[in-house]
């Protein structure tokens, strides 16, 4: 009869053997889902516009993308134009969109897309600067980098 | 001497290294998915081909270098466009674009006024946006999304009249099910609508 009386009362504790597998597999999808940032900014970080139609931009490794705003010390004017890693004249984004191209696929070059990340306080005629060039090399497709959002007294 | 015994490695700090990398990760995550307005540039040829426009085909509007707006030499606010540009683009006051040997043809799917001093077609009619080189970009682009929200939505209304869906569905579709009867939908609807936007040179 002890065989019975002996039984234990009470919950046993939760046991945590599984937990480091669940952290790992936590940890396995930020791994894979991270991007580092590649490009530090040399100029002042661009506020981008807000915009509601927007469509995402599809194949990463396909984008290129050009940084428009101001420098990083006040007292100099004008907006900076940056690619990878260093700051461009406007008649420069030709040789950085063809070295792109160079590193891609022939097959590829006709998806490859340029993402203008601009400051909303950017001239227009930077932009549009920048838009003749692309047009001289028939680097014809375009997205204007935004944030999603429905606030648009924020742009201007 | 030291004990040669194989003792288990203690594994109990194993969830603790873990989550050190884990918050590490988690930090240095950049979820955000690049989004933008699409535009296609116009290609550049050599000479440039010289087409007459109906006065009354172009939806007029400019930004000067103060951020202001005028539209069909009127002034406007941001929030106007998208309405002004439906309305110009949806009136079909005339017949469209000739198609090789076909004459024109009424709209006949447009719920537009019929304004005869009005865009004739929505295949004709031209949204034409000057700015001038000292405008701000935010300001331009918030012009450049009102006239993407005003054809996005004369797509919507005409596909949910055709298909009872909206066209943002079907582009959704068509991604999770790239299949040609929605193709020809989605085409249909962009040819029904087509945007034509100009820039011509900027005011210096």
């Amino acid at each position: 009869m002890s065989k019975f009386t002996k039984k234990k009362k009470g919950l046993p504790g939760i046991s945590t053997a599984s937990l480091p597998d669940i952290v790992f597999m936590l940890l396995f999808f930020f791994m894979v889902s991270t991007t580092m940032r590649q490009t530090d900014l040399i100029i002042k970080k661009p506020s981008l516009p807000t915009a509601s139609e927007v469509k995402k931009l599809e194949h990463k490794s396909l984008v290129s993308t050009i940084y428009i705003g101001k420098s990083k010390d006040s007292r100099i004017e004008g907006d900076k134009i940056q690619v990878n890693d260093k700051i461009i004249d406007v008649k420069d984004v030709i040789s950085f969109i063809l070295s792109e191209r160079a590193q891609r696929k022939e097959e590829e070059v006709k998806f490859m897309t340029t993402s203008i990340k601009a400051d909303k306080n950017a001239n227009v005629g930077t932009i549009l600067d920048i838009k003749e060039q692309l047009r001289d090399i028939n680097a014809l497709k375009v997205s204007f980098s935004t944030t999603r959002g429905t606030d648009f007294k924020s742009n201007y | 001497m030291a004990r040669r015994e194989n003792s288990e490695i203690n594994a109990g700090s194993m969830a603790d290294i873990a989550f050190l990398l884990l918050i590490f990760f988690l930090v240095t995550t950049t979820m955000d998915v690049d989004s933008g307005i699409a535009r296609k540039l116009p290609e550049k040829t050599d000479e440039t081909p010289t087409v007459t426009i109906k006065e009354k085909n172009i939806l007029d509007i400019v930004i000067n270098r103060n951020n202001q707006l005028l539209v069909e030499n009127e002034n406007a606010k941001v929030e106007d466009i998208k309405k002004l540009a439906m309305d110009f683009i949806d009136n079909g006051g005339g017949l469209s674009q000739p198609k090789g040997d076909q004459p024109g043809e009424p709209c006949d799917y447009c719920n537009g006024a019929k304004d005869p001093t009005s865009s004739d077609h929505p295949s004709k009619a031209v949204i034409s946006l000057t700015s001038s080189r000292g405008t701000t970009y935010g300001m331009y682009i918030s012009v450049q999304n009102e006239i993407e929200m005003a054809y996005n939505e004369l797509r919507n209304k005409l596909s949910l009249k055709l298909y009872n869906r909206s066209y943002k569905d079907l582009l959704k579709d068509y991604k999770d099910d790239p299949s040609e009867a929605l193709k020809a939908k989605l085409d249909n609807l962009k040819d029904k609508y087509p945007q034509i936007i100009t820039e011509p040179e900027p005011i210096k």
